[in-house]
């Protein structure tokens, strides 16, 4: 383990808290975009392709955004 | 109270789980089935990628029934939505809303303009090769579907052929089940993947027998639903925002007087 992967591991610990404690909803669902990016990273770094590639296109990209029209169409979005 | 000291109680249970979870170990040896699929993967299916031929194949019925989980949850959506276009209007019809936002940048279009393309590529890349690198037909389809969000982005008026995306949804989906009928047909079960077409030479684009195919299948079914998606979550606000500013005295008053309630017992409740 070198020291990137334990930067990556304390950000994303980091940004998984404060997504939780964080009164906007719009920063949380950023967060946990991020989060779910790191984790991508991480997954790669571990020999999983297959599921870094699932991680960061379906985790990271397209629930982000699905969170985010949801959250424009109602009023979360205020 | 109660609520707290239960919430204390499931910690102390994930702890407990966590620290068995550590000292038991992780299983360092394959089992009998997975040394399986190790050692014979590559023989019997030709794929280079072993997770692929894990996926596609052995356990094939598995991604049929991810499929359907896909395709069922996206006609959940596409229905909630409709019947709330069709009602009262009032799904978060407000004017923030997407449907109703200014239109997209200067920068947005044009990147639309330069990547749609060239990620569309990249999606169909992944899942024609889902044999021999990393990535298949899940994967690529979110690529081709981020690229039909890019789209969506960049010009919110623009119309997705419907008709053509819901018959390769639907042509995809049935050549799923087809192929797998070949398989109970010719080699004697279901999905089964020797003897259907010829195994071809390792680490080729034709070679894996039907992994190819199904994944080009599941690339084109995942990438119109995602699509669909994108597109019922983004239009249906849309329609009913019109329609709640049609009859807009009664609505718009309706609104406020949510919003205003709302916020009155959000600050009661601080």
């Amino acid at each position: 383990m070198i020291w990137t992967d334990v930067l990556v591991c304390a950000l994303m610990i980091a940004g998984a808290v404060v997504a939780v404690v964080v009164r906007s909803i719009l920063s949380a669902v950023i967060l946990v975009g991020v989060v779910s990016l790191m984790v991508a990273y991480l997954f790669l770094r571990m020999g999983a392709p297959d599921v870094a590639m699932t991680e960061a296109s379906i985790g990271a990209a397209l629930s982000t955004v699905i969170f985010l029209i949801a959250l424009a169409r109602t009023r979360g979005g205020a | 109270m109660i609520g707290r000291a239960v919430t204390v109680v499931l910690l102390l249970c994930v702890a407990v789980l966590f620290w068995y979870l550590a000292t038991v170990g992780t299983q360092t040896e394959l089992g009998s089935v997975s040394g399986h699929y190790v050692e014979r993967g590559v023989v019997e299916n030709r794929g280079s990628n072993l997770v692929t031929s894990v996926v596609v194949n052995y356990r094939g019925l598995d991604t049929l029934g991810e499929v359907t989980v896909l395709f069922l949850s996206v006609a959940g959506v596409a229905f909630v939505l409709r019947r709330r276009r069709r009602g009262e209007g009032d799904a978060g019809g407000t004017d923030r809303g997407p449907g109703a936002a200014a239109p997209a940048s200067e920068l947005v279009q044009t990147g639309a303009r330069l990547l749609v393309g060239p990620m569309i590529l990249y999606g169909v890349y992944i899942f024609v090769h889902g044999h021999l690198t990393p990535g298949g037909g899940f994967q690529g389809g979110a690529v081709v579907a981020s690229a039909v969000l890019l789209l969506l982005l960049a010009d919110r008026k623009r119309e997705l052929p419907h008709g053509l995306m819901s018959w390769v949804e639907s042509l995809s989906g049935f050549g799923f089940v087809v192929v797998g009928l070949l398989g109970l047909a010719v080699a004697g079960s279901f999905l089964a993947n020797r003897g259907v077409l010829p195994l071809g030479t390792w680490n080729r684009l034709f070679s894996a027998g039907l992994i190819p195919v199904i994944y080009v299948l599941i690339g084109l079914k995942v990438g119109s639903e995602l699509a669909a998606l994108l597109d019922v979550m983004m239009r249906g606000g849309e329609q009913a925002a019109a329609v709640s500013h049609g009859d807009a005295g009664a609505s718009t008053v309706r609104h406020e007087s949510r919003v205003d309630r709302e916020s009155r017992e959000r600050g009661g409740s601080r």
